[in-house]
């Protein structure tokens, strides 16, 4: 066929196909300006829809951003709430635990204050009475000595009775002064009793006052997610990542330990539901082992969520604890029971493993040999059987973190993914505009031939016109239009958008019908420089070229 | 709107069974498998019956719950349930399974122990008959029938064996098929009797295969 067409013309091909090449450019000539138009209004158009799309996706991904930002400022507070919450309850622990007995301290304290201040009272020093007879004994000192030796004799009496009674009273006074420490040595030990007490209510006072600290860095916290900060996002968000990773890590773990289990009690469930029924192409057996395996992890998280240290079902954390403590022991003795199911599946495993290779042996015609220390693998088998369920029910701490992080990280990536479509619509855009452009250059360099022959003969044609019609019009060409694709001809034909000196008629305001102003031109000549649209200027022009054929005709 | 409601949670359910029907009926579990073995206790080629034990031992190893499994001798007339030496449909428990294949071994044994004697005729048609009928009633999904013989049958007088057999569906493979004196004289009857019974066969429906290496017994069932 293709060499049929390539002699069509002529019996020499490359003859041929110069004539084919000649009427495909000037076919091409011909269909010029709608080609063009053709390149110009789609790669318009790929720009514009493309542009659109982009601004599309880019208030998409905003809505995105805005949800997410709400979604991990919710959750911090959440968390930041929690947290507050558990030390408030640190707290009413503190308080129950040791202030609970402070009024029994309060008594105690005040115990030994009350006996402090009777010792103390007690111990107050009172100073011997003068004597009454003072006054007589002066009286009798003031007697002179040497006048009578009965006198002096009394005298000296006198004087051994007041010294006997001041040694008497001296002693007295020793004996209470003795008394009196005694009873202050005993107020030593009560002393040191209330200084011990008052530490221990400075100790418990102190762990209250570390607490309030703590709230009160969480209440700051609490403040600055509330006003939204972007630092505290940040931190959120960087926080939501590691979560993701370090959950999804665990999360990794717990799916092969659930691998392990599976494998421990697939084989030996087939002794219970059959070994040849399947269900959707999966054998029943391995299905129900599965289905003892979830059953497992739903009841660690019942558990978990009983005990509230998950959060993943509202219902259960909102239970009053009555009926929480009930569901945690009703989940704890399922548990206990599938765990002991496990372990003896296990066992059978072990039997059935056991049998199978005997079988084995007999039919492969040797005899059958007893292993020593056979019975530490099924030992371990069921050890094993017993303790991954109760690993498997701790997933829920792990998988909650891992759900929560989740729609962070989704909704980052789904964010990052928006954003890329939309720099990829840009470009795209952009792409098929210039792409149209290039083509529309490559359009015209393949009829580059007849339209060189046109630009010729239209320079021709104008300096013709130019010497003898129309002296005053001057053309100047002005380069590039708008849309960035004219061409030669199409400016000599009027498209150019061009400073144009032409005859300026004078403006006389006329009013329309609508009543709007319109300017006609007047007779005097004028330079003006005209800034129109290339679609208008082009008409213009035109119009003048036909006006300058007129007049030449 | 709690109309709106139910009708929701309705097609909801509705679009969660199909999608169950649908996986369900997608994929199907293994299919379950059914072998009978003809052993040529024939002349000379009662020599060769220990093979045979060791094949069927290999049968035994490979098959699992849910299987059948059937051997059965060629003698002057095999077209009876009397010439079925064993037979036995695993149970679905292995432990069970387990018990019923070592039942079915020693009753092997037991036969093939009191096997002194090779019977004077050759009767494989009747036995491939008899092969068919077994597995047609046992309405396993893969069917199988293993001929240990040399394939050279020797009626009886007055057996009538030379019509069309019907083993549709049946995988008919011979085994050891051991080269008479004849054969080697002429190879060609050797061949011609293969032929034969692929034609036979084929014409009943059935696929024609020849194994005679029995080291590769692992290809026997890898290609089942």
């Amino acid at each position: 066929m293709s060499s049929e067409l390539l002699t069509l013309w002529s019996n020499q091909p490359a003859l041929s196909l110069a004539i084919w090449a000649a009427m495909i450019i000037f076919m091409m000539y011909l269909g010029r300006k709608p080609s063009h138009q053709l390149l110009r209004s789609s790669g318009r158009g790929i720009y514009r829809l493309m542009r659109l799309s982009a601004r599309t996706l880019a208030l998409w991904q905003e809505a995105l951003a805005e949800r997410n930002r709400s979604i991990i400022l919710a959750s911090g507070k959440d968390a930041t709430e929690r947290a507050i919450e558990r030390e408030f309850e640190r707290i009413k622990d503190i308080v129950a635990r040791d202030l609970a007995h402070y009024p029994s301290l309060h008594r105690q304290i005040s115990d030994v204050v009350g006996k402090i201040e009777t010792d103390y009272h007690a111990s107050a020093e009172t100073p011997p009475a003068p004597p009454s007879w003072l006054d007589a004994v002066e009286a009798v000192g003031a007697i002179p000595k040497s006048a009578d030796p009965a006198v002096a004799k009394i005298m000296d009496n006198i004087h051994d009775t007041i010294v006997a009674a001041h040694d008497e009273t001296l002693s007295a006074y020793r004996k209470s002064s003795q008394e009196r420490h005694r009873i202050l040595g005993k107020l030593q030990p009560l002393w040191r009793n209330m200084v011990s007490q008052l530490g221990e209510v400075n100790t418990k006072f102190e762990g209250i006052g570390d607490r309030a600290r703590i709230i009160d860095e969480k209440m700051q916290e609490y403040q600055k997610i509330r006003e939204g900060e972007e630092s505290v996002l940040q931190a959120l968000t960087l926080s939501s990542l590691t979560q993701f990773f370090i959950g999804g890590v665990v999360l990794v773990i717990a799916v092969m330990g659930g691998l392990i289990n599976f494998q421990l009690i697939a084989m030996p469930m087939s002794e219970m539901v059959g070994g040849n029924s399947y269900i959707g192409g999966m054998r029943t057996s391995d299905i129900a082992a599965l289905v003892i395996i979830l059953v497992e992890i739903a009841m660690g998280l019942f558990l978990l969520e009983s005990l509230r240290i998950t959060h993943l079902f509202p219902i259960i954390g909102s239970m009053d604890d009555k009926m929480r403590r009930k569901m945690m022991l009703i989940t704890l003795t399922i548990l206990t029971i599938l765990a002991t199911v496990e372990a003896s599946l296990a066992y059978m495993r072990d039997l059935l493993a056991l049998d199978r290779e005997a079988l084995t042996q007999s039919l492969a015609g040797n005899t059958v040999v007893e292993a020593n220390f056979r019975w530490i693998p099924s030992v371990g088998q069921m050890v094993m059987g017993f303790i991954l369920p109760f690993a498997l029910a701790f997933v829920a701490i792990p998988l909650e973190s891992f759900v929560h992080a989740a729609r962070t990280v989704l909704g980052l990536v789904a964010q990052g993914v928006l954003q890329l479509l939309s720099v990829c619509s840009r470009l795209l855009g952009t792409l098929g505009m210039y792409s149209c452009r290039v083509l529309t250059h490559l359009y015209d360099l393949v009829i580059m031939v007849p339209l060189s022959i046109e630009t010729w003969v239209a320079q021709g044609r104008i300096k013709f016109n130019s010497r003898e019609a129309l002296p005053s019009y001057r053309y100047a060409y002005s380069g590039n239009d708008n849309q960035g694709n004219h061409s030669v001809s199409d400016d000599l034909r009027g498209g150019l958008s061009a400073d144009v000196v032409e005859p300026e008629l004078p403006m006389e305001e006329t009013s329309t019908d609508s009543g709007r102003k319109t300017t006609a031109r007047k007779s005097t000549t004028k330079t003006t420089t005209r800034k129109t649209t290339p679609r208008k200027s082009r008409t213009k022009k035109e119009d003048n070229d036909d006006a300058i054929i007129e007049s030449n005709a | 709107m709690p109309l709106l409601k139910a009708m929701h949670k309705i097609r909801l359910v509705t679009f969660i069974a199909v999608t169950l029907w649908v996986t369900g009926c997608g994929e199907q579990g293994p299919q379950s498998r059914s072998v009978y073995m003809l052993m040529d206790t024939s002349g000379t080629y009662t020599q060769e019956i220990y093979k045979a034990q060791h094949i069927l031992n290999y049968l035994l190893a490979t098959l699992s719950s849910g299987d059948s499994i059937a051997v059965a001798r060629i003698d002057s007339g095999s077209f009876s349930e009397k010439d079925i030496i064993a037979k036995a449909t695993f149970d679905e428990r292995p432990s069970m399974a387990n018990q019923q294949k070592r039942a079915f071994k020693q009753e092997l044994d037991a036969f093939v122990d009191q096997l002194k004697k090779g019977s004077r005729h050759t009767d494989i048609t009747g036995g491939l008959l008899q092969a068919a009928e077994f597995l047609n009633e046992t309405g396993a999904d893969k069917k199988m029938v293993l001929i240990f013989s040399d394939l050279e049958e020797d009626l009886d007088s007055g057996h009538v064996r030379n019509f069309p057999m019907t083993l549709s569906g049946i995988e008919v493979v011979a085994l050891n098929v051991t080269k008479l004196r004849s054969d080697n004289i002429d190879p060609r009857e050797y061949l011609k009797r293969l032929e034969n019974w692929q034609t036979r066969v084929s014409n009943g429906g059935g696929y024609w295969r020849v194994m005679n290496d029995l080291d590769r017994l692992e290809r026997l069932i890898a290609d089942y």
